[in-house]
């Protein structure tokens, strides 16, 4: 056993194989989450760096509290306390902090391919907590994981992601993951946010909401950025809504036993209105606990430690 | 030095076959743009000047017997060109003399085989006045290599009012441009092509619409999509050079199209030239080496480079246009920058690779050896071609002509090795690289300015 890369970079080229063991490792995992004591000594003695050049909330409480939870010893960079102001490149800023011994980076950044550059940079195992527009794979796992919760499997599924699918991340790690896993995936969202050529990603492609949602069984939505109205992709939020929101009467189209999912943080009453994102087919909240165990499995796999996760630390 | 004694050994050497010759290239295969293939010829040269082409044996003879054998190269199994001309050169001096000066700058280009480099203005400061230009000739004495200064279109490049072009011209330029950057507002580069007819210099257009380009890193495809990196579209290149040809067309100014790398580019070239508009483009060996699915492996930044690489489809069209003739000429945009400055996240990177060094391996391996040009047509677009479009009389072998040539052992493999580079950087995407073709001598105005033995 054990995974094909050291790295979690990207889903994209992942094996259906190394989706499927970090999906059935995170089961053991998410039960932990259900005990009295969460916490397993998994990965004592190990040191991961959170190194988030970007904002986040649960991301990086994901990530800190699957490495307590592990046992881990984690240290916290963010960008706004660095020395990056004045002026130390990511190089050296990465390879001085390694020298401190750590063992294992997760990392956000707002340039793609930045985990990529981490590790012709570091030894460390690189987690990518987010590159730019590029990938979230653990996004993409936690995602997948709380399909499976519920349907057993991806196979066959209709999954249906609504918005700004361009500038998104977590589209691609979902449409690479999804896919792999044999989930038959379609996009839906503004003609100016839609991804160039976006066809070639193996998915159906959708401008019209009521059309795309015709026989879906997992919508998720993305979150909608203001920036982009005043950056000239869509005229005015309210326009957005009128064309992309999810409202109740466009839920009448979607196959029964529907699931409604949003990596959050959520606009509410842009993108979805808040009585769908509250209602009990809605699994944003399960999506967030699920993160964690799906965030543990990934570091324990990517660790190479041996032996089993079960045992809570007395 | 005056001209009469030029003169009067011109007059000696065309009666005289027989009397010694300061240099003399003999035994290679010489091509001359004009005619093509001379198989086994022998060039003489006195003066730093040609005085003849010759494949006559016995007046080969006579001139190898009159002349010292220091004086002699021979070429045997090696193609012999005019010096390769370069229209497209970032020099870095003034201001990043730690990336390149014009003497390290003009070193990199005599191991490429160049014996004439343009270098662009984007320095700091601009070189958009006559002190400027005379600061880069003046660091140019000596150096192995010709350097022509191009000039700045507008004033610090800012693209807002012209800079002084007669001037600028006074003091030697031989073209103009804003290059890195458009020049956007297309009523100022109406007067620019106006004005610059009366010196009957081209405009170089970085062709390439600031407002469609944005903050794009990369060429806007579905490499781009799947990295989630902002693009760069080829209609941005595709609108301006558009516009451009338009505003030739009603001007009857000489507009010159610098590194085009997009399919729809090379075909409004193609067209506005049967329409007579008076417009030339270039095109760089990375736009038809390179596809953007590459960055995706490594996010290596030295595939960082404005205009973008692109798809295969525009590869294939540029290297169409080569063929064809829609692109007249191949230039480097050897653009060097910092390692620092490139060990970055990748949009954090400058734009630009180093090209003096790896322009005819990489014109050999990917045109020549793929069948797309003959070696004739490829040395056509790096020598008259350029001279053409700058009005030098360089490019050929014409008796009186500046003595510049190329050696060049056309079948020798080399594996790219950017630490034996001459230039200050060594920003390329083609270390390991296994190329063909390489450059064993440069000879400028007579004398040998690189070895590479």
């Amino acid at each position: 056993m054990g995974l094909a890369s050291r790295h979690l970079l990207g889903l994209e080229g992942v094996s259906a194989e190394d989706l499927t063991q970090i999906l059935d490792t995170s089961i053991s995992f998410r039960e932990i989450l259900e005990r009295p004591i969460k916490k397993v000594p998994t990965l004592r003695g190990v040191t991961v760096l959170n190194l988030f050049y970007e904002a986040s909330t649960r991301t990086r409480i994901s990530f800190e509290l699957a490495e307590k939870r592990l046992s881990a010893d984690s240290i916290n960079f963010s960008a706004s306390t660095s020395s990056v102001k004045k002026g130390e490149s990511l190089r050296d800023t990465v390879q001085n902090i390694e020298a401190m011994k750590i063992d294992m980076v997760v990392v956000r950044h707002k340039s793609a391919g930045t985990p990529y550059f981490l590790t012709q940079c570091l030894n460390s195992n690189i987690i990518n907590a987010g590159d730019g527009a590029h990938e979230h794979p653990t996004q993409g796992l936690l995602d997948m994981f709380t399909i499976r919760q519920k349907y057993g499997s991806l196979k066959g599924l209709r999954v249906l992601l609504v918005g700004d699918i361009k500038h998104s991340r977590v589209a691609r790690s979902n449409i690479w993951g999804f896919k792999t896993l044999g989930a038959n995936v379609a996009i839906c969202g503004p003609s100016t946010l839609l991804p160039y050529e976006a066809e070639r990603f193996g998915v159906d492609v959708y401008t019209n909401l009521d059309e795309a949602l015709e026989g879906v069984d997992v919508v998720n939505i993305l979150r909608i950025q203001l920036e982009r109205q005043q950056s000239g992709m869509f005229p005015s939020q309210r326009e957005y809504t009128h064309l992309f929101g999810l409202s109740s009467e466009r839920l009448k189209r979607l196959n029964k036993n529907y699931t409604i999912m949003h990596p959050g943080p959520i606009n509410r009453g842009v993108e979805i209105t808040s009585e769908i994102a509250d209602s009990e087919s809605s699994v944003v909240l399960e999506q967030v606990t699920n993160g964690q165990a799906v965030r543990m499995a990934v570091l324990y796999l990517l660790s190479g430690k041996k032996g089993e996760p079960e045992e809570t630390e007395s | 030095m005056s001209k009469s004694p030029v003169k009067k050994q011109e007059t000696k050497a065309a009666a005289g076959i027989g009397s010694n010759y300061d240099l003399i290239v003999t035994g290679g295969d010489v091509i001359d743009p004009r005619i093509g293939v001379l198989n086994d010829a022998t060039i003489l040269i006195r003066d730093g000047e040609f005085v003849a082409v010759e494949t006559d044996k016995k007046k080969v003879a006579a001139a190898l017997k009159a002349t010292d054998k220091s004086n002699i190269i021979d070429a045997t199994g090696k193609l012999v060109t005019p010096g390769l001309i370069d229209l497209h050169v970032h020099l870095r001096e003034p201001g990043r003399e730690d990336e390149e000066t014009v003497i390290t700058g003009a070193q990199a280009a005599a191991a490429g085989g160049f014996t004439t480099i343009c270098c662009m203005p984007n320095t700091t400061p601009a070189i958009d006045d006559q002190e400027t230009v005379r600061f880069v000739l003046s660091e140019s004495v000596g150096a192995p290599c010709r350097v022509f200064v191009v000039g700045a279109v507008t004033k610090n490049r800012a693209g807002k009012e012209l800079a002084e072009i007669g001037d600028l011209v006074k003091a030697g330029v031989v073209a103009i441009t804003d290059d890195g950057d458009f020049v956007q507002d297309p009523d100022l580069m109406r007067r620019a092509l106006e004005y610059a007819q009366m010196f009957d210099i081209p405009i170089m257009q970085h062709a390439e619409d600031k407002y469609l380009v944005g903050d794009g890193v990369m060429n806007e495809s579905f490499a781009s999509a799947k990295l989630g990196i902002r693009g760069r579209p080829a209609v941005a290149e595709e609108i301006a050079t558009l516009r451009d040809i338009q505003l030739a067309k009603f001007t009857g100014g000489r507009v010159h199209i610098q590194h085009v790398s997009s399919a729809g580019t090379v075909d409004a070239i193609r067209r506005a030239k049967a329409e007579g508009v008076k417009i030339t483009a270039e095109a760089c060996p990375h736009h038809f080496s390179l596809t953007d699915d590459e960055i995706e492996k490594k996010f290596d930044t030295n595939l960082r480079v404005n205009p973008p690489i692109r798809t295969q489809a525009d590869v294939d069209a540029v290297i169409a246009g080569l063929v064809d003739g829609a692109i007249d000429c191949i230039a480097t945009d050897h653009a060097p920058h910092s390692a620092e400055e490139k060990d970055v996240e990748f949009d954090q990177a400058p734009a630009g690779m180093v090209g003096l060094e790896t322009a005819l391996g990489l014109i050999k391996t990917r045109l020549i050896d793929k069948g797309y040009l003959s070696w004739t047509d490829a040395i056509r677009k790096l020598t008259v071609n350029p001279a053409r479009i700058i009005n030098q009389p360089l490019g050929d072998l014409s008796v009186g002509n500046s003595a510049d040539l190329t050696i060049i052992d056309p079948e020798a493999q080399w594996t790219v090795d950017p630490s034996t580079f001459k230039s200050k950087s060594r920003n390329t995407p083609f270390t390991g690289w296994e190329l063909s073709g390489k450059v064993v001598k440069t000879i400028l105005r007579g004398k040998v300015a690189y070895s590479s033995e």
